[in-house]
């Protein structure tokens, strides 16, 4: 019991260690195989110990149970060895009260008399029988047929002690002359001398043949005076009383009153003669064990007895101990066992952690290294294949002939897409190494979708599908996070459907999370578009049929969840395409890297499989999910959300593309969109209204001949400006024919002369030459090509209507800045020669007549009204003067002139008829942060451009103050 | 056979010019400086070389001049120097000169004399090595032009 406490708290205290040692193992994994030693060890010692314990349990029950066995011994030899004692001292002390004869362990009691010899005669005669010899010569056993008769008579003595009276029992003895026996003799004369009772030693007695002891006592005459000496005892001596005692029947009888006589041996003996103890009473049987001895004191103090005593039975094995000590063994050992196991668990669980991490370890440094080398490789590749292709595109611009051109932009097209390629493997092993971060920047997510659009607007015009794109309203115009990213997402979304969409359509659209979840039940024509098709027809963007994408999002978290409320905007995106689905097993794997629907897809379709894992982890890093549904032969839909902040709008350094549409110009304009596809109007519409244009939709011919009337007599406020017919409108090439129906209305009367028709545009994806050639004789104005985008219907409307600027950026920038800066005067102010001779050779090639001035205060001359120059470049560092000490000396200069004019002390014709005298000065400068560019502003500059030039960046300064310059200038 | 010269020489041009493209020795804003080039001004690419060598030798010497003593060295006057020579550097397209000056720089802006002593050489070295290798890509052109100009001049005339 006590080892099992022990147990439980060792276990406690082993499994307190064990946690310890566990935790210690976090940081210490080197020590731990020391530390599982230590504890083996500290169970062996367990074990050991209880084993210990259990023998000293043995021990010490044994040895108590031995000494309860002596104890016991002692006890019932001690008790029988008193009551044998008390048996003769009682008996005696009753004989000698009440001199009753009749005791039952007296043998036998008889009174001899002291006769002296003088007396014999006498005595003799008055008994009438002689005193008789006790015994003859040999001393051999006693026969039965003992008579006194028979005896000798006594010889002559100074003393005799005949027996006159005697029990029944040993009335054999009378006339015998006690004296004449040695043994009796002796006992007589110690007896009177003594004037105690006094025992012979052991012998056999007469007749009875037992062996026995005589005690003997000296009765005297009444004049024995106190305290008497021995020879006045012996003189006070009358007679002799005397009584034999049957020894073994006395202890026989004794026993038999005593319980368990069985369980022990008792031996009685007299050991007055120490060297040959006389054995009195007991048989020969051999005890087992120990010998207890109590000294038995009869009343004579010459005799010793003692009373031997000894179990009878060998002790019997001590079960309780060995049961006992047996079970905490057993219990020790097995709870040794158990730790025993345990600690080998342990151990063995340890050895198992500390091997999976060092393959965790190992398999970490792979992946690292397997990062580090994609990020590495990468890198190294584009530096030289930017050589590669910036020397291809020195090549392109050298003479070669048109097959050495096309192999040449073959090259270079190949180059272009490993580029794309390594730029991609980068993306991955930067979001794998967690490297990547996004940007929190404003930006405009319909710039951005236009952005893609126009992308992939060769493509899709080329496989004759539709592309469009549909932004809520409710999306706000500006938006922070990272445009590039989101770009990346749409794009390589857009670009699987591309690559698998053969015929159909691909519909973006860009929805709130609220807006969509609130809207489950209507509302919203183009969200709720899918499930009501009509015979073949379905009402999608091609009239082809689409799968259920609201399936695709119906797992979101943030459509499970409400989104606290907060000043975050969770967007929706969409991309849904009619293309050939991805088959059943493969939808598993999709967003797993380099792994595409089946090993086929990259022959047909070429590709790497990333981009969509790429873009799964963008969209995790960008808060949101991404899901798709996809049914193999109907299409695919993907849609993904992403978490933006709300930006606030007026904010110049957002990112475009590029640069706003001027809305204003289409202000106030009406257009009406024929098209029988109710979900095409409307994103038509959408776009339109982007650009401020008000829109009706007429489904039908008949709704739209009549709109179109209506409107044509009406002038003013429901004037008609545009009418915006699909080539698609209900069918192949009906919208082709939609002016014809016009053109009868107008033979038949029904109309007015034709300067009140409004435009007529055709929308298409594609167009053939012979139908560009219909086109103007079946009415239209122009075409536009889809995907429709604002800036290209600007554009187009611009060119129809003939509103808008003189902008004509689809020539392209080069020639943008040529007509921009061609015959302007320049100056460029740089000490630097090299600096000033490139800025001038770059404004040159633009076709600026460039002046050059190397200080400021060179400028400073230059620029005193009236001046010929229309702007200047600025250097900012500079010696003597620096750029910003020059501007701010050239506009006080200028100020100065201007106050004269308009106070009119100086007449404007006196500086070159200039009303207002301010001259754009951009600064030049090699670091671009924004403390410069705020000096720049605050010292009365206008912009800047970093150097070297960047044709671009240029553009983008130069245009802003030279547009409002002619303005100036015109007015 | 002339002709073939020619090509040979372009050939070994963009080769040289790939070369120090690779080596980072130039950049984009070279190639932009050679797009510069037209008929209207046919040497403009020389020119503007030839500017920047005349400009680049006058700073590099007031460098030198300017660190020839310890003790009292003008630490200003060598940013401003830098400022011009990195100024006209990336105008140019040397990449690594520009590189060495911003190291220049930034030792001479911790007033380390012998920094900029070391970057100096180091600039030096640059320097040598851009020059030699424009003149000879400039010799080439020469040559090319020549070349071209003896092919072409028979059709011209």
């Amino acid at each position: 019991m006590v080892v099992c406490c022990k147990g439980s708290a060792l276990s406690r205290l082993w499994k307190s260690k064990d946690q310890q040692v566990q935790q210690l193992k976090h940081y210490q994994p080197q020590n731990s195989k020391g530390g599982g030693n230590w504890r083996k060890k500290f169970l062996f010692l367990g074990i050991l110990l209880g084993v210990l314990v259990s023998i000293w349990i043995f021990l010490s029950m044994n040895a108590n149970i031995i000494a309860r066995r002596k104890e016991t011994l002692a006890n019932m030899c001690d008790e029988r060895a008193r009551m044998l004692q008390d048996q003769f001292n009682k008996t005696f002390a009753e004989y000698t009260a009440r001199t009753a004869f009749e005791r039952p362990l007296t043998n036998g009691v008889a009174y001899a008399l002291k006769v002296l010899h003088s007396q014999r005669e006498e005595f003799e005669r008055q008994h009438g029988w002689k005193i008789k010899k006790m015994e003859t010569e040999d001393q051999s056993p006693v026969q039965d047929d003992y008579t006194p008769e028979k005896l000798d008579p006594s010889p002559d003595q100074d003393e005799y002690a005949p027996v006159i009276f005697s029990q029944e029992t040993v009335s054999h003895i009378v006339s015998i002359d006690m004296m004449s026996g040695k043994e009796d003799r002796d006992n007589i004369l110690r007896a009177r001398a003594s004037g105690k009772g006094v025992l012979t030693s052991p012998f056999n007695l007469l007749k009875s043949n037992h062996l026995g002891v005589v005690l003997t006592f000296a009765v005297y005459n009444a004049d024995l005076p106190p305290n008497p000496t021995p020879e006045e005892r012996i003189e006070a001596t009358v007679g002799y009383l005397g009584a034999s005692f049957d020894v073994p029947s006395l202890v026989e009888k004794l026993l038999h009153q005593l319980a368990s006589k069985q369980t022990i041996v008792v031996n009685v003996y007299d050991t007055t003669n120490s060297s040959a103890p006389i054995k009195m009473y007991g048989l020969d049987v051999r005890g087992a064990g120990e010998i207890h001895i109590s000294n038995v004191d009869f009343g004579d103090p010459l005799r010793k007895h003692e009373m031997h005593c000894r179990f009878k039975h060998e002790p019997p094995l001590p079960w309780s101990a060995i049961t006992t000590s047996l079970g905490v063994a057993v219990i020790v050992l097995l709870v040794g066992h158990i730790f025993y196991a345990a600690l080998n668990r342990i151990e063995k669980v340890e050895d198992d952690f500390r091997e999976m991490r060092e393959l965790k370890v190992r398999a970490e440094a792979a992946d690292v290294a397997k990062s580090q080398f994609l990020a590495t490789v990468s890198h190294e590749i584009r530096t030289p294949m930017n050589g590669v292709l910036g020397m291809l595109q020195m090549l392109m611009d050298t003479e070669l002939d048109a097959t050495q051109q096309d192999f040449a932009m073959t090259a270079q097209a190949s180059g272009k897409a490993l580029i794309a390629l390594i730029n991609e493997v980068l993306d991955q092993a930067k979001i794998e190494s967690g490297r990547l971060e996004l940007e929190a920047v404003p930006f405009d997510v319909r710039d951005v979708l236009d952005n893609v659009l126009s992308l992939f607007s060769d493509k899709s015009q080329g496989k004759g599908i539709e592309l469009a794109v549909y932004v809520s309203d409710r999306v706000p115009e500006v938006l922070i996070g990272d445009p590039g990213r989101f770009r990346q997402i749409i794009t390589n979304l857009v670009g699987n459907s591309v690559k698998f969409t053969e015929e159909g359509h691909i519909f973006v659209s860009v929805h709130l999370v609220e807006e969509v979840k609130s809207s489950c039940d209507f509302s919203n024509q183009v969200i709720r578009d899918s499930e009501d098709g009509i015979g073949m027809s379905y009402n999608t963007l091609s009239g082809f049929h689409i799968v259920d994408r609201w399936k695709s999002w119906e797992n979101f978290r943030m459509f499970k969840f409400s989104t606290e409320a907060s000043d975050a905007i969770n967007l929706l995106v969409t991309v849904e395409d009619t293309g050939v689905g991805i088959p059943q097993d493969a939808q598993s794997r999709i967003f797993t890297p380099f792994m595409q629907a089946d090993s086929s897809t990259s022959r047909t379709y070429g590709g790497t499989g990333i981009g969509l894992s790429i873009s799964k982890c963008l969209v995790d890093l960008m808060g949101g999910e991404i899901g798709f549904v996809s049914k193999p032969g109907i299409g695919s839909t993907f849609s993904f959300t992403a978490v933006f902040q709300e930006g606030r709008k007026n904010l110049g350094d957002m990112r475009r593309h590029h640069p706003d549409p001027p809305v204003s110009d289409f202000q106030g304009m009406r257009g009406l969109v024929v098209d029988g596809r109710c979900m095409r109007a409307e994103i038509t519409k959408h776009h339109l209204q982007r650009l401020g244009i008000h829109v009706d939709i007429s489904l039908n011919s008949k709704s739209a001949l009549s709109g179109i009337l209506e409107a044509c007599n009406l002038s003013g406020a429901g004037h008609l400006d545009m009418v915006l017919v699909d080539k698609e409108a209900w069918g192949e090439g009906s919208g082709l024919a939609f002016p014809r129906l016009l053109a009868e209305f107008r033979q038949n009367g029904l109309m007015k002369p034709q300067e009140n028709l409004p435009k007529m545009f055709l929308l298409a994806t594609s167009l053939s030459p012979t139908e560009v050639d219909d086109l103007k004789s079946a009415g239209y104005t122009d075409t536009m090509m889809k995907p429709l985008r604002p800036s290209m219907i600007a554009a187009c409307l611009r060119k129809a209507l003939g509103v808008g600027s003189k902008r004509q950026r689809e020539k392209g920038q080069a020639m943008a800045l040529r007509s921009l800066l061609s015959g302007k005067q320049i100056l460029v102010v740089d000490d630097n020669a090299v600096n000033r001779k490139v800025a001038a050779g770059a404004l040159k090639k633009y076709g600026a007549e460039v002046t050059c001035a190397d200080s400021g205060k060179a400028a400073i001359q230059m620029l005193q009204p009236p001046h010929k120059f229309d702007a200047c470049f600025m250097d900012i560092q500079m010696p003597e003067m620096d750029g910003f000490e020059a501007t701010r000396q050239i506009r006080s200069m200028e100020t100065k002139v201007n106050e004269l004019i308009k106070s009119g002390e100086a007449s404007s014709e006196m500086y070159g008829n200039v009303a207002h005298w301010h001259i754009p000065i951009l600064a030049m400068t090699a670091d671009v942060i924004q403390a410069t560019y705020e000096e720049c502003i605050r010292c009365g500059m206008d912009d800047y451009v970093s150097k070297p030039f960047e044709e671009e960046q240029i553009y983008s300064a130069v245009a802003h103050f030279f547009e409002s310059g002619t303005v100036d200038s015109v007015s | 056979m002339l002709g073939l010269g020619a090509a040979r020489l372009e050939a070994d041009m963009n080769r040289l010019m790939a070369l120090l493209f690779h080596q980072g020795v130039l950049d984009e804003q070279f190639m932009q400086l050679q797009q510069l080039q037209d008929e209207s001004s046919p040497n403009f690419v020389s020119e503007v070389i030839s500017i920047y060598f005349r400009e680049s030798e006058k700073l590099l010497k007031n460098l030198r001049s300017l660190l020839a003593d310890r003790e009292c060295t003008d630490y200003r006057k060598i940013g401003i120097h830098l400022n011009q020579l990195m100024g006209s550097s990336s105008s140019v397209g040397a990449k690594r000169v520009r590189t060495v000056c911003l190291a220049f720089r930034a030792a001479s802006e911790h007033n380390n004399w012998s920094g900029c002593l070391r970057s100096l050489e180091v600039l030096e070295h640059e320097y040598c090595y851009l020059k030699t290798k424009l003149h000879e890509l400039f010799q080439m052109e020469q040559q090319r032009v020549m070349a071209a100009g003896a092919r072409y001049h028979p059709l011209l005339s």
